[in-house]
């Protein structure tokens, strides 16, 4: 894989002068520390994914799924990793590189406010301070994360630029960092920004596609046909994907957030819909050259999802590169068949899934469900599913969103919302 | 005039505008008005959606501006439609320069709606971006140069990624500004002075654009790593008042950049109706304070060897 920071024609370092020298900086120990495990720094990394993180996590047969499919449906249980998703495998990674480089302050952006949470989690157990810039609006779709980042002892910083989403926050903690870049490192939150992030961020996720290959083997003795894993910036679908990516025999689904329609409204800047891999074009965006969601005239366009962790304009340099070279296929699924799912895998196997990775299911039961469309089904005998992250944060949205659209599948939601 | 010529006769007094902030007309009235104030260069902001080197001020112009219906289509008649006679930067982020001539080359296919009308029906299937991102740079400073502007500064693309930019802007003769850090030093410094040309744009302190109401000690420091190149230095991030202009350049400077300070007058005429006239007086007289602080700013200067 590449070091260099360019996957293909994308990737790159578009950033501001003044954070250059940290970039170089921060290049210079992702070499050492990551690649290199100078001073034992992947094994600390690993004892502390194990200890704190609760880490492997299991490869579970989805037993009730599997029926429904007809075939062998596997989870890689990220919901289970401590917080809830898989962010703090690359969160804690960060914190523990910013230690060892002797930076002093964490800064975050977080969207869905799991990345947020994993973030101040990794910082209160490391002892490091930390603020974290979150979107004004997705604070409001997000509390319960809110309060856990500041009972993790963390600052919240709201931001109130535009839309108030994932988007500004990346753009207000960029420019944190360039005015406080000699004593603070930015622990970004998926594979996206300027190299080094994408490469490192998905060494630190990778470790999910390292467990899953092991565990496919011990438990069915060969490699699965399919991984699908939701796709925003692209973090858990880079951690599952990156073992795999050179098996053949492996095919790689990314997911991404088909939000309402696929449609694009260029008069009102506006993509209802988080899907850059499917509808996007290729352009410049924090920091790394990748697919878009933009407007002819290359003005970012608000993405939209009904899932906020996927709500976002860009994606990851290297899977945007997966996808033009085929290795990756890319896909998606809208906001009330991600709704569906949601549900579904509530009440067949018992997990409350996160938003985000109810999309993965959403595209299983497509293609593979007794309502299948007939769109080719190319996942096989034996798919593994990223559960990247558990749903408990959405509760709150998933109630009101599934009240307003009427999903056949969901209980009664009046008991919920008393009517609302 | 090229841009290293408007720092002959003197300190370079070079004011920024959001072009199109708060609107098409107002906006050329109120840079015409800088050059009135005694401005040497003039560097217009062409709007971006993104602008993670701006501090509040500068990204609520974007902002007001992107609301007023600023493209860079639109950018290029404002600055065929303004009455200026001094040069001409184009301060803006390499997406839109590096998009601009796309929608020609991608005819309808942003708009092939009927096909993408169900979200849950469509896979990826291969974007035909192949030959469109081939174009890069070029199209943006050959239309550029074409209508006039001397120069570029794009503060997201740092040396590293400039290749094609620099090619592009040799080809039709625009010179390329990039701004050096306080964090810029060694190999990385070389590295810039060898694309830079018309100025150095000096960073006078960490952090994003934004008026302040002290100047950074920061400047000096730079300064100092600079004046073996034979290059002008221009200064700016937080400059505001006359005050400010003359100690600068006391320190050394050869030119001062002033964004946010007028900006912030913009703004206020925008949000309390003023008179769109009233709000071009006094930028131009806030410019002249500037200019003349710059100037003071010279004749204190203590006497140290001249560049060679």
């Amino acid at each position: 894989m590449s070091t260099d920071g360019k996957f293909g024609d994308y990737g790159g370092q578009y950033v501001p002068e003044a954070l250059m020298p940290a970039i170089e900086e921060l290049e210079d120990a992702y070499e050492r520390y990551v690649l290199g495990n100078e001073d034992g720094f992947m094994d600390e990394f690993r004892t502390r994914l194990r200890e704190f993180g609760g880490r492997p996590t299991p490869l579970q047969r989805a037993d009730r799924l599997s029926e429904r499919y007809d075939r062998e449906v596997y989870l890689k249980r990220e919901d289970l990793v401590h917080g809830g998703a898989h962010k703090l495998n690359n969160a804690l990674g960060q914190v523990l590189l910013a230690k060892y480089m002797g930076k002093d302050r964490i800064i975050a952006e977080t969207g869905a406010g799991q990345h947020g949470t994993a973030t101040a989690m990794a910082c209160a157990h490391l002892d490091v301070p930390c603020e974290i810039y979150m979107g004004e609006r997705d604070i409001n779709r997000q509390r319960p994360n809110v309060f856990r980042m500041k009972l993790n002892g963390s600052e919240v910083n709201p931001v109130t630029v535009g839309r108030g989403t994932l988007k500004e926050a990346i753009s207000e903690t960029m420019r944190d960092w360039a005015t406080n870049v000699e004593d603070t490192h930015y622990v970004i939150g998926s594979v996206v920004g300027p190299h080094p992030f994408p490469s490192m961020v998905r060494d630190f996720q990778s470790v999910i596609s390292e467990e899953a290959r092991t565990q496919a083997r011990e438990k069915m003795g060969r490699l699965p046909d399919s991984v699908l894993a939701c796709a925003g910036g692209g973090s858990n679908t880079m951690g599952a994907f990156a073992e795999f990516v050179d098996d053949d025999e492996t095919a790689l689904y990314a997911v991404e957030a088909g939000g309402s329609t696929l449609d694009v409204d260029e008069e009102a800047g506006v993509a209802p819909n988080s899907a850059s891999l499917t509808t996007g074009s290729e352009g410049i965006l924090h920091g790394a050259r990748t697919t878009i969601l933009q407007d002819h005239d290359g003005q970012i366009m608000e993405s939209h999802s009904i899932s906020s962790g996927l709500d976002y304009a860009g994606v990851g340099p290297e899977l945007a590169y997966l996808v033009d070279t085929g290795r990756v296929t890319a896909v998606n699924v809208g906001d009330d068949d991600a709704l569906t799912a949601f549900h579904r895998l509530s009440q067949m196997e018992g997990i409350i899934p996160a938003l985000e990775t109810a999309h993965a299911f959403g595209y299983l039961e497509r293609v593979a469900g007794p309502d299948a469309t007939g769109e080719h089904d190319g996942l096989g005998e034996f798919v593994v599913v990223n559960v990247s992250g558990r749903g408990d944060k959405d509760l709150e949205s998933a109630i009101e969103e599934t009240y307003e659209r009427d999903i056949d599948i969901a209980p009664n939601m009046d008991e919920f919302t008393g009517g609302l | 005039m090229s841009l290293e010529d408007a720092f002959a006769d003197g300190p370079a007094f070079i004011p920024y505008l959001a072009a199109g902030d708060p609107d098409y007309e107002s906006s050329l009235e109120y840079v015409e008005a800088l050059e009135r104030g005694g401005a040497d260069i003039i560097e217009l902001g062409l709007p971006f959606s993104e602008p993670i080197a701006e501090g509040p001020t500068i990204q609520n112009a974007v902002v007001r501006s992107l609301e007023g219906g600023m493209t860079p289509t639109r950018f290029f008649e404002f600055v065929e439609d303004l009455d200026v006679s001094v040069p001409l930067v184009c301060m803006t982020y390499y997406n839109l320069i590096y998009r601009y001539g796309e929608s020609e080359a991608q005819g309808t296919s942003d708009a092939s709606s009927a096909e993408r009308s169900s979200a849950d029906c469509r896979a990826a299937e291969p974007r035909d971006d192949g030959e469109a991102a081939s174009k890069g740079p070029r199209p943006f400073v050959e239309k550029a140069a074409s209508v006039g502007i001397e120069g570029l500064v794009v503060p997201d693309l740092p040396a590293e990624e400039s290749g094609p930019l620099r090619e592009a802007c040799d080809e039709f003769g625009l010179d390329l500004v990039f701004i050096v850090a306080p964090t810029t030093r060694g190999e990385r410094l070389e590295r810039m002075m060898e694309q830079v040309s018309g100025y150095v744009y000096v960073q006078a302190r960490l952090g994003t654009t934004g008026a302040q109401t002290d100047v950074s000690d920061q400047t000096g420091a730079s300064l100092d790593r600079l004046a073996g190149y034979d290059v002008p230095k221009a200064v700016g991030f937080g400059i505001s008042s006359g005050e400010h202009a003359e100690r600068i350049v006391r320190s050394g400077a050869d030119g001062i950049i002033v964004g946010s300070a007028l900006v912030d007058i913009v703004a206020q005429g925008h949000e309390r109706g003023t008179d769109p006239e009233a709000v071009a007086d006094r930028l131009e007289s806030l410019a002249r304070e500037l200019k003349d602080g710059a100037v003071a700013g010279t004749s204190q200067r203590p006497p140290h060897p001249e560049r060679t």
